[in-house]
C-alpha cells in the first residue's frame, strides 16, 4: 500500500503546486471542462427532453437513439472526431457531451412522465392555461428527476473527462497519462484520487440542490436518487 | 472503407475478445449486487455504508484503476483477468443500487401477505420480492450491459486486446474506417446484449409481457407516489 | 427510512415453474462463469510460463513494431516453429517485467530506448557503442540477438516551412526560432532525457509550453504540426509522414537521440536454430524497407500479416 503513501506525498508536495502543471490549475480546468459540457449536454437534452415528457411524441425514437448513445464508446468517439478537428478541446467536448446526453434526457423526460396525470386535470380545471400548466405544474414537479439526471451526467463526465487529456493539455488527466506513461504511479494515483474528490464535492452539491429543488408542499418525498433515470432509460 | 473489407478477421477476433472482457463481468456484478441490494434494502446501517461505498466506486476514473488495480490482487496490468475485476467493480456500482430500490418497490400489501400466510424472511425473498423486483432489476442490469460493453474499450489503452484496440491503432495509423468499425462494433455488441436480456427477461418473468409497461413502470409509479 | 411503498392495482402471481427456471439460470450461469475462470481466456497474459514447444512473439502498442513482430513470427514459422503472438502488449515498462519472467521469448526492440529504460543513466554514442551497452545491462534471463541496419528513432521533428523560415538544420539551431516554440507529443517526451528539459539545459532553447498528443508521433500529432496548433514534436525517423507530409527531422551531432537499431529481444527458450533465423531478418532489414513498410500499413492500410508476407517473399529469406 506503499504506493498509496506516495501519492498522499505527492498530493501534498509544494513543488506541484507551480507552474501550468499545477494541481491547482488541473482541478479548475477539469472543473470548468465538466461544467461546460454539462451545460452543452443540457442545451440539447432538456429540450428536448421536456418535448418529449409534455408531448408523449417521439418518446420510443428517443429511448432506443439515448440507449445507443450510451454504448458509444468515448475513447473512440474522441479519436474520431480529434482526427478530423484536430489537436485541442474540441474533440473531448464533442465526445463527452455526448457521453453526457443520455442520463440528462432520462431524467427530463420521465420528470414530466412522472408527474400523476391527474395533477395535470387539476391544474386543468382550476382554468390554467397550456402554457400555465408547463410552467407552474410540470416544470418545478420534474425538477427533482432532472436533477437526478443532471447528478448522473456529472458524475460521468468528472470521471471520464480525463480522456480529455489524450489530445489536449487540460484537466486531471494529465497526471493520469503522465503518471502512467512514465510508470510514475505516486502521480498517477494522486491525480485519481484528485478526480474523485472533484466527484463527491459535486456529488455534495447536487444532494443540497436536489433537496432545494423539490416544491414545496411536495417535501415529503425523498430527493430522487439519481439512477431512477438509468433504469427508466433502459426500457 | 476497404480496411473494414479486409480486416473483418481482425474485427471478429477483437470482438470475440470483447465478449470474454465483458460479459463475465455483466454476470457477475448482478450475483455480487443481489445480496449487497438486499443488505442496502434491509437495514437501515447498511444502506448508508453500502451505498454510499458504491456511489464512491463509481467516482472512481476507469483508467487509474485498471493499473492500480494489479496492485490490489496480483495479477498482470494487462491480463484480462485484471479488466473484468474492474468492471465487475463498476457494474455493481451500478447495480446495488438498482436491486437495492427494486426491492424496496415492492407493494407492502403484497409483503405483508406473504407474512401472513406464513413465508419465512429466505422464502419470502425468493418466491415474493426478487420476483416482483425483477422487471426492475432486468432494467438495471441492461443499464450495466450496455456501459460494461462500451467501458471494455478503454482497457486498450493499457494493452489489454478488445475493441478499443480497434480506436488505438486507427488513431496511430490514421485509418478513420477502423475507428468507425470499432464504434458501430462496440454499439452493435452492446445492442446484441441488450437484447438478449431483453428475451432473457420475457422467458423468466412471461406476466410483464402481457402487460409490459405496467411491470417496468414500477419504479416510476414509486416515484410518481413520492413527489405527489 | 421510509421507502417509497408502490401501491399499484396490478398484483403479480409468481409461480413455482417460473422460480425454478429463474434458479436454474441463475446456476447456469454461476457454473458457466466459474467455467470461465478456470478457462484459458482468464489464463493468458497472467505472466505464465510459455509451453515448451512454443515461442511467444510479442509487440509492442505501435503498428510498426506489430509488423517486424509479424515478420518475426511468420519466418520462425517457416522454420517449423511454433508460435503464439501475443501483440500490441503496451509499452515497455509493461511488457519488460513479463519478459524478464518468461511470459513471452521474442520481441521485436529498439536498442537505444530499450539502453535507457533499463539504464537512465546510460552513456551513449555510436550505434555500436549503445549495442554494447545494452548486452551489458541487459538481465540474465534475456539477451539480445544481432541488431538490424534499420533504424527508427526518436527526433526533433519541424515542418520543413518552418525549417526554412529559421533556417534550421541541427537541434542547436533552434535557438533562431523567435517566436514562442510549442512542444507536443505523447506525456512521456515531457519527461525523457531528451526532452524540452533537456533542449533547455543543453543548448539554451526555451520552449513556450507541451500539448499531450498521445497517438506516439501519429496523424495528429503530424495535422497538428502541420496546422501550426505545435512547431516542435518527435516523429520517430522511420514514419512515412516525414516524406509525405514535407517535415524535417532535425540533425542530431551531439547523439541527444541514442541510435535505436531494430533488435530482437528473446529468452532463453530461444535456440540457436531460432536466433540464426531471426538473424537472418536482421541482417536484410534496413531503415527504407522499415519505411516502406511503415508505409504500406498507414497509407495503403494493409494488415501487418499481409506487410509482413510480402517483405518475406521480397527478401527470398525462407
Amino acid at each position: 500500500m506503499n504506493y498509496f503513501a506516495d501519492a498522499v506525498a505527492w498530493l501534498f508536495d509544494p513543488t506541484n503546486y507551480v507552474g501550468s502543471n499545477a494541481i491547482g490549475n488541473r482541478v479548475l480546468e477539469h472543473l470548468g471542462f465538466t461544467l461546460l459540457t454539462l451545460v452543452f449536454a443540457s442545451v440539447i437534452a432538456i429540450p428536448l427532453g421536456f418535448f418529449i415528457g409534455h408531448t408523449g411524441r417521439g418518446r420510443g425514437l428517443a429511448v432506443g437513439t439515448a440507449g445507443a448513445f450510451r454504448s458509444i464508446p468515448t475513447l473512440g468517439l474522441l479519436t474520431l472526431v480529434a482526427l478530423s478537428v484536430g489537436i485541442g478541446l474540441t474533440a473531448p467536448y464533442a465526445a463527452l457531451t455526448v457521453l453526457a446526453i443520455p442520463p440528462i434526457l432520462a431524467g427530463a423526460y420521465t420528470g414530466f412522465e412522472a408527474i400523476d396525470r391527474a395533477t395535470i386535470d387539476a391544474a386543468r380545471a382550476v382554468g390554467m392555461s397550456a402554457g400555465q400548466i408547463v410552467r407552474k405544474v410540470e416544470l418545478p414537479l420534474s425538477l427533482p428527476l432532472l436533477m437526478g439526471g443532471l447528478r448522473s451526467a456529472t458524475l460521468q463526465i468528472v470521471a471520464t473527462a480525463t480522456l480529455a487529456a489524450y489530445v489536449a493539455d487540460i484537466g486531471l488527466g494529465r497526471f493520469l497519462f503522465t503518471g502512467l506513461k512514465n510508470l510514475d504511479y505516486a502521480q498517477m494515483l494522486g491525480g485519481s484520487i484528485l478526480v474523485i474528490l472533484l466527484a463527491l464535492l459535486l456529488e455534495g452539491i447536487f444532494t443540497v440542490l436536489q433537496k432545494l429543488v423539490v416544491p414545496r408542499g411536495v417535501a415529503a418525498g425523498r430527493p430522487t436518487d439519481i439512477w431512477a433515470g438509468f433504469t427508466k432509460l433502459a426500457r | 472503407m476497404t480496411w473494414i473489407w479486409s480486416n473483418l478477421d481482425f474485427i471478429w477476433d477483437r470482438t470475440l475478445d470483447h465478449v470474454v472482457l465483458s460479459v463475465p463481468p455483466i454476470i457477475l456484478s448482478f450475483l455480487l449486487a443481489v445480496p449487497l441490494g438486499w443488505l442496502a434494502y434491509r437495514f437501515r446501517v447498511s444502506r448508508g455504508i453500502i451505498l454510499s461505498g458504491v456511489g464512491l466506486l463509481y467516482a472512481v476514473p476507469s483508467l487509474p484503476l485498471f493499473i492500480v488495480l494489479p496492485f490490489i490482487v496480483g495479477t498482470t496490468v494487462r491480463s484480462p483477468l485484471n479488466l473484468i475485476i474492474a468492471l465487475t467493480l463498476y457494474g455493481v456500482a451500478l447495480m446495488v443500487r438498482v436491486v437495492a430500490d427494486g426491492l424496496a418497490s415492492v407493494d407492502r400489501n403484497v409483503r405483508q401477505s406473504a407474512t401472513a400466510v406464513g413465508f419465512s424472511e429466505w422464502t419470502q425473498f425468493w418466491r415474493v420480492e426478487f420476483p416482483l423486483a425483477g422487471p426492475v432489476l432486468l432494467a438495471g442490469l441492461r443499464v450495466v450491459a450496455v456501459s460494461t460493453v462500451s467501458l471494455a474499450t478503454v482497457g486498450a489503452v493499457i494493452g489489454a486486446q478488445s475493441l478499443g484496440s480497434l480506436f488505438t491503432d486507427g488513431f496511430q495509423r490514421g485509418i478513420q474506417a477502423e475507428i468507425i468499425a470499432g464504434i458501430i462494433a462496440t454499439v452493435g455488441l452492446a445492442l446484441a446484449l441488450d437484447g438478449a436480456l431483453v428475451l432473457l427477461g420475457r422467458l423468466l418473468m412471461p406476466w410483464t409481457r402481457s402487460a409490459p409497461s405496467t411491470a417496468a413502470r414500477a419504479p416510476m409509479r414509486s416515484d410518481k407516489e413520492a413527489v405527489a | 427510512m421510509e421507502f417509497a411503498i408502490m401501491k399499484g392495482k396490478r398484483m403479480f402471481t409468481a409461480k413455482k415453474g417460473r422460480l425454478a427456471l429463474i434458479s436454474v439460470v441463475a446456476v447456469g450461469a454461476a457454473v458457466a462463469l466459474a467455467g470461465c475462470a478456470s478457462g484459458d481466456p482468464l489464463g493468458s497474459g497472467s505472466g505464465a510460463v510459455s509451453a515448451a514447444d512454443t515461442l511467444v512473439v510479442g509487440s509492442q502498442d505501435y503498428y510498426s513494431n506489430e509488423i517486424i513482430a509479424e515478420i518475426y513470427s511468420q519466418a520462425l514459422e517457416a522454420n517449423g516453429f511454433t508460435v503464439d503472438r501475443t501483440f500490441r502488449i503496451g509499452q515497455r515498462e509493461v511488457y519488460l517485467p513479463e519478459l524478464e519472467a518468461g511470459g513471452v521469448d521474442v520481441f521485436p526492440e529498439y536498442t537505444g530506448s530499450l539502453l535507457q529504460a533499463l539504464e537512465p543513466n546510460a552513456v551513449g554514442g555510436t550505434s555500436d557503442a549503445i549495442y554494447t551497452e545494452l548486452q551489458a545491462a541487459l538481465p540474465a534471463t534475456l539477451r539480445v540477438l544481432d541488431k538490424a541496419a534499420a533504424s527508427d528513432q526518436n527526433s526533433w521533428t519541424v515542418t520543413q516551412a518552418f525549417a526554412e523560415k529559421y533556417n534550421l538544420t541541427d537541434i542547436a539551431s533552434l535557438k533562431n526560432v523567435t517566436e514562442p516554440l510549442m512542444v507536443g507529443g505523447t506525456s512521456v517526451l515531457e519527461t525523457r532525457p531528451y526532452g524540452p528539459a533537456a533542449l533547455k539545459a543543453k543548448y539554451g532553447i526555451e520552449t513556450a509550453g507541451f500539448t499531450p498528443i498521445e497517438d506516439g508521433g501519429g496523424p495528429l500529432t503530424v495535422k497538428a504540426l502541420v496546422d501550426n496548433a505545435i512547431q516542435l514534436t518527435n516523429i520517430y525517423t522511420a514514419s512515412p509522414n516525414i516524406k509525405s507530409d514535407k517535415l524535417v527531422a532535425l540533425s542530431d551531432p551531439d547523439n541527444l537521440f541514442f541510435a535505436d537499431n531494430v533488435v530482437p529481444l528473446v529468452s532463453e527458450k530461444v535456440t540457436d536454430k531460432a536466433a540464426s533465423v531471426l538473424n537472418k531478418i536482421s541482417a536484410a532489414l534496413s531503415t527504407e524497407d522499415l519505411v516502406s513498410l511503415n508505409s504500406e500499413s498507414v497509407n495503403d492500410q494493409k494488415s501487418a500479416e499481409a506487410i509482413a508476407a510480402a517483405w518475406l517473399e521480397k527478401a527470398n529469406l525462407f
